[in-house]
């Protein structure tokens, strides 16, 4: 199971930062959902893996870690909030600029890099 | 408490000035002068403490773990320097409500200086050295402001400029000195480390500490070479140059010396630095003054010499030179804050301060002119005035002064500063009031009203009153003056005569050699100018400007802003530092014995496997990408289930739901492909640099998954139902244990949701409403609003609401809260907007989302300061069970009521930003002509509402 979880948490680390560093904003705010869900897996890992042993005082012997679970359960709706904020953002920098690459570059670029299907819907 | 009511009332008088001055210009300078006033009488009523030498101190914790008090104490130094800045500051407030124009806002300039001589009193009361290092810094900041008052003048913001960076710069060094003092006398209170002395003087760190606060002092006061901020600060209204260049500002660095006297003065360092800093000081500027025709910049270049004066008798050591310089202290402030006042008179009398242009203004305006050659008089040290009485003692202790073996270098000097002072008190005097009348000045000049001179001649008849009769300020500078020394000095006389002493034949000689430099100015002058002159401000700006440069090359380089770089080098320091951490420790596997793996959970592997796959390789497709991110995201939540969390999993779960709404709804605005861009290379080189870190973070996961470690949660599951009143520990830890950490999260929450209003409201103006309205919907289902979802999802919202307030009630328990119960709830809302369009929905809610956040912020916080009320500590909560009928035993817990904010804030910020996209979106779908098959419409309102007739509703 150990395995599982970690190679799981190692995998969507691994296409988070890939899509992470593309150009287009889309790709980007997915790869920061596969990279919180990593994260969030990965504090909730540090309170080891137990199974049918919930945190709740009396439905068993030795419930497990409750501290990590309280920490991933708020970084999970911040994770939302991050989420939300910046896909808003990609989106208002794509209706203000008629693209929406990333990066800040030249006119000439940002002329090159504009949409086309953008383009024709303006047509 | 009233020392530090001393202090506060200027600080608590600053808001209310630009109050007042709605009411008036003179109510808001009579405001100014009461507030003063009041501090002035409280400091008084202290006097016979502070002269008795009694301890008298006032104490109040700030950060005790810091060693940082809110503690206050006065003695005899300390009241001097009070009574100095209150006095003046008294006087300044009466003459500035004469002299600001009607064009300038008197509000800003009350509550700047008011800010500004609260700072001061701080400086001088404080009785902890990190509470002193506060006030100085606020001096800074507020003389800034002060400097800067005439914003619209580039010299003013360039002088204010200069001011705050050298004595900000300089501020830096003294917080690092007064660390060092506090760490060798092992405690920040003054009074603590004023006992000291010898152990302060014996440390290893006296010498880096001694040059650190040194630098505080000599930027604050001016010191060569740091004094070429002080001229430019002329640019600020004559009342603040006043305030700060004759009683306040630069001798908040001559009152650090003073201070620290007792444990950092009488060493070598100590007399060979400061000694002679002061003396080059005083002499240098005093040459400087001698060729300055502006009046103001006349008397700057002289502040700076006689701060240097003043120095240098602080640094030679002797009891008797400290005294002198303390009582130089107050001369000073006398005759050259009537002096600046004079000045300002005549540059607004005439409209310039041009010595070429001024001359016989005596004739002119008799009574401005009678007390500005007074104040002239005490500058040069012209018996029986006040300025005669410290010249004499400073040319006495130069005279006994030997440097490095040169026993003429300081009495040489010293006459030659005096005589240059004598030369240039001359010049203002003779060239402005006595000799040769002007007729080309701007204006006529005349005596302005006795509100701007009677100031003026309060100073002088003290600058008369203490040189006549010394005995009258003998007590008030002895008591400084014991303070100073720490108590060594053991009698202070004072007196005109002192019989035929080799300070006299020098004076002698200063004033006589004074006169032939006025005399022979002419050729002198022509000397001058012929020799090179290094200009400080030029050095400045060039200095200034290399950094500038520097620092724009450095972001130019580093700032590429193409987010792959930055990404790229974040990621790959981060993987190169632990794999390199990894590699070069001792590691052996864990010892925590693994769980078996069980089909179900291989199978999801194998989905979460080959759906990151599918989303690396054809994430292009935005529309796939987001369904398959919502299935990891599902996978997610099954593997909290599996492993022992249910709240996480319930969480995970209704999160997944609003985030792909979201995603789907952006999309919809968003193009639904990204294009290929990138070439095979740097997509392998990122797939290398993203397997790296896979690899890192899945082995450190498994690093620690087999390992067992202790922690503190024991505590946590033991108190959850005796201290949190729950059973679900989760639970009672985000409501109790760690409830500040929730607070602190709900708002962050609710101010992204704000942001996410504030970015979208305004896209519906502008390029970006331009572009919305030019956009056309893709391929959509013909109906937009499909009956069947419109009716289940009005069928679900009492059910979801239900069960929403099911979640909440038992969360304390059992799985469930605020958090999930809200996203719950909001899930059922949003999916209204969904199935009937936003305009639908948005008419028949009832509850005002920016309402919700800011109500759940505000339940959460009055339930943790509810607490304060029992004197808990904010948050503590508490809990009682009820009966009620039918019911049963209930529970109601304080954190139950927190809860209910944590619920709020969520419901309001996910329905925020999602109903603002939606706003968006609809703007977008906006009035379009009908699509062919339907027939055309009236109004698109009656559109977005298809299914009207399932619910009755009012209005249209």
């Amino acid at each position: 199971m150990e395995t599982l979880v970690a190679s799981g948490i190692g995998i969507l680390t691994a296409a988070g930062v890939y899509l992470l560093m593309r150009r287009r904003t889309f790709p980007v705010v997915i790869g920061l959902s596969l990279l919180s869900y990593a994260v969030n897996l990965f504090l909730f890992a540090t309170g080891r893996l137990v199974v049918d042993r919930p945190p709740i005082v009396g439905a068993s012997a030795a419930p497990v870690d409750p501290l990590p679970q309280a920490l991933v359960l708020t970084a999970i709706v911040i994770s939302f909030g991050m989420t939300a904020l910046i896909v808003v953002l990609s989106l208002r920098g794509f209706l203000e600029s008629g693209s929406d690459r990333v990066d800040m570059s030249s006119p000439e670029d940002d002329a090159a890099g504009v949409d086309p299907s953008f383009a024709e819907e303006r047509r | 408490m009233t020392l530090a009511l001393i202090v506060l009332i200027p600080f608590l008088a600053a808001p209310l000035m630009p109050l007042a001055a709605r009411a008036g210009r003179g109510v808001c300078a009579l405001a100014a002068g009461l507030a003063t006033s009041l501090s002035l009488v409280l400091l008084l009523a202290d006097a016979p403490a502070a002269f008795a030498g009694a301890d008298h101190r006032w104490s109040a914790a700030w950060l005790p773990q810091l060693g940082l008090s809110f503690s206050f104490a006065v003695d005899g130094l300390a009241f001097f320097f009070a009574f100095l800045i209150l006095a003046i500051g008294v006087l300044i407030v009466a003459y500035a409500r004469f002299y600001l124009g009607p064009a300038d806002p008197v509000g800003k300039f009350y509550a700047y200086l008011s800010l500004f001589q609260g700072s001061m009193l701080g400086i001088v009361l404080s009785d902890n050295i990190l509470l002193l290092l506060v006030f100085w810094e606020l001096t800074s900041l507020s003389s800034f402001l002060l400097i800067g008052y005439w914003n619209h003048l580039p010299q003013s913001r360039q002088g204010a400029r200069m001011a705050l960076i050298v004595t900000g710069g300089g501020g830096f060094a003294l917080i690092a000195g007064m660390l060092l003092l506090g760490e060798i006398a092992g405690s920040y209170q003054l009074g603590d480390i004023l006992l000291q002395g010898d152990a302060i003087k014996a440390s290893p760190l006296y010498l880096p500490a001694l040059v650190l606060i040194l630098l505080g002092a000599f930027t604050k006061s001016a010191q060569f070479p740091f004094h070429f901020w002080l001229p430019h600060a002329m640019a600020a209204p004559t009342p603040v140059s006043a305030y700060l260049h004759s009683a306040t500002m630069v001798k908040a660095g001559i009152f650090l010396l003073a201070r620290l006297w007792p444990v950092l003065a009488g060493t070598d360092a100590w007399f060979l630095v400061v000694s002679l800093t002061g003396l080059a000081t005083m002499a240098m500027a005093a040459w400087i003054a001698c060729f300055k025709d502006d009046l103001k910049a006349l008397l700057a270049f002289s502040t700076v010499s006689h701060l240097g004066l003043v120095t240098m008798l602080l640094g030679i050591g002797t009891p008797m030179a400290a005294a002198a310089g303390v009582l130089h202290v107050l001369n000073h402030a006398t005759f050259k804050a009537a002096l600046f006042m004079s000045v300002g008179i005549v540059d607004h009398e005439t409209g310039t301060r041009d010595l070429r242009r001024l001359g016989g203004l005596l004739w002119l305006m008799p009574v401005t002119g009678s007390l500005a050659l007074i104040a002239c008089a005490a500058m040069a040290g012209v018996p029986p005035l006040n300025g005669f009485l410290s010249k004499e003692l400073m040319l006495e202790a130069a005279a006994g002064t030997t440097y490095l073996g040169l026993p003429w270098l300081f009495p040489l000097t010293a006459v030659a500063g005096a005589a240059l002072s004598v030369a240039y008190t001359a010049r203002l005097a003779f060239v402005a009031f006595v000799l040769g009348p002007r007729h080309e000045l701007p204006n006529h000049p005349h005596d302005p009203p006795v509100g701007m001179w009677a100031p003026v001649a309060v100073l002088v008849a003290a600058a008369i009153a203490v040189g006549a009769w010394p005995g009258l300020a003998e007590g008030f500078v002895a008591a400084a003056a014991r303070a100073t020394t720490g108590g060594a000095l053991t009698e202070l006389h004072l007196a005109l005569w002192h019989g035929f002493t080799p300070a006299l034949a020098m004076s002698l000689t200063a004033t006589v050699g004074g006169l032939a430099l006025f005399w022979q100015y002419g050729p002198i002058e022509k000397a001058r100018a012929a020799l090179p002159r290094p200009e400080a401000k030029r050095m400045f700006d060039a200095a200034f400007d290399a950094l500038v440069r520097t620092a724009e090359r450095a972001i130019a380089a580093t700032h590429t802003q193409v987010l792959h770089h930055h990404a790229s080098v974040a990621v790959i320091a981060i993987a190169a530092a632990a794999g390199a951490w990894f590699l070069l420790a001792p590691h052996a596997p864990g010892d925590r014995a693994a769980l078996p793996a069980t089909v179900p959970a291989v199978a999801a592997w194998l989905v979460l496997a080959v759906v990151a796959a599918a989303l690396v390789l054809r994430h292009r497709d935005r529309l796939q990408a987001v369904i398959l991110t919502s299935v990891v995201g599902l996978i997610v939540s099954l593997t909290f289930l599996q492993f022992s969390a249910p709240d996480l999993a319930l969480t995970q779960v209704s999160v997944e739901v609003v985030t792909t709404i979201l995603m789907l709804l952006a999309l919809n605005l968003l193009p639904k492909e990204t294009p290929a861009e990138t070439g095979a290379g740097w997509r392998g080189f990122d797939a290398a640099v993203a397997i790296a870190v896979g690899l890192g973070a899945g082995g450190l996961a498994y690093a620690l998954m087999t390992r067992e470690v202790a922690t503190i949660s024991a505590y946590h599951v033991a108190q959850s139902k005796p201290a949190g009143g729950g059973t679900n520990v989760v639970n009672v830890i985000l409501v109790d244990f760690r409830g500040f950490d929730t607070f602190g999260e709900i708002i962050v929450l609710g101010i992204a949701a704000l942001a996410i209003y504030a970015l979208l409201d305004s896209a519906l103006r502008g390029a970006a409403a331009r572009r919305l309205a030019a956009m056309r919907p893709g391929e959509e289902s013909r109906d937009a609003h499909p009956l069947l979802l419109v009716v289940a999802t009005r069928v679900l919202l009492p059910l979801a609401i239900t069960a929403g307030a099911y979640i909440f009630v038992r969360g304390h328990n059992m799985p469930g809260g605020g958090f999930i119960a809200g996203l719950v709830v909001a899930i059922a809302l949003i999916m209204q907007y969904m199935a009937s369009g936003y305009a639908w929905a948005a008419a028949r809610a009832r509850f005002d989302a920016h309402l919700m956040i800011g109500g759940g912020v505000l339940i959460a916080g009055l339930t943790g300061a509810g607490a304060w009320l029992f004197g808990r500590p904010f948050l503590t909560s508490t809990f009682g069970h009820l009966r009620l009928p039918l019911i049963g035993e209930v529970e109601l817990a304080s954190a139950a009521a927190f809860d209910l904010g944590v619920f709020l804030t969520v419901v309001g910020t996910v329905m925020l930003s999602l109903a603002t996209i939606s706003r968006v979106e609809e703007r977008a779908e906006g009035p379009k002509p009908p699509p062919p098959h339907r027939a055309p419409r009236p109004r698109r309102r009656a559109e977005a509402e298809p299914a009207r007739s399932l619910v009755p509703t009012e209005g249209g």
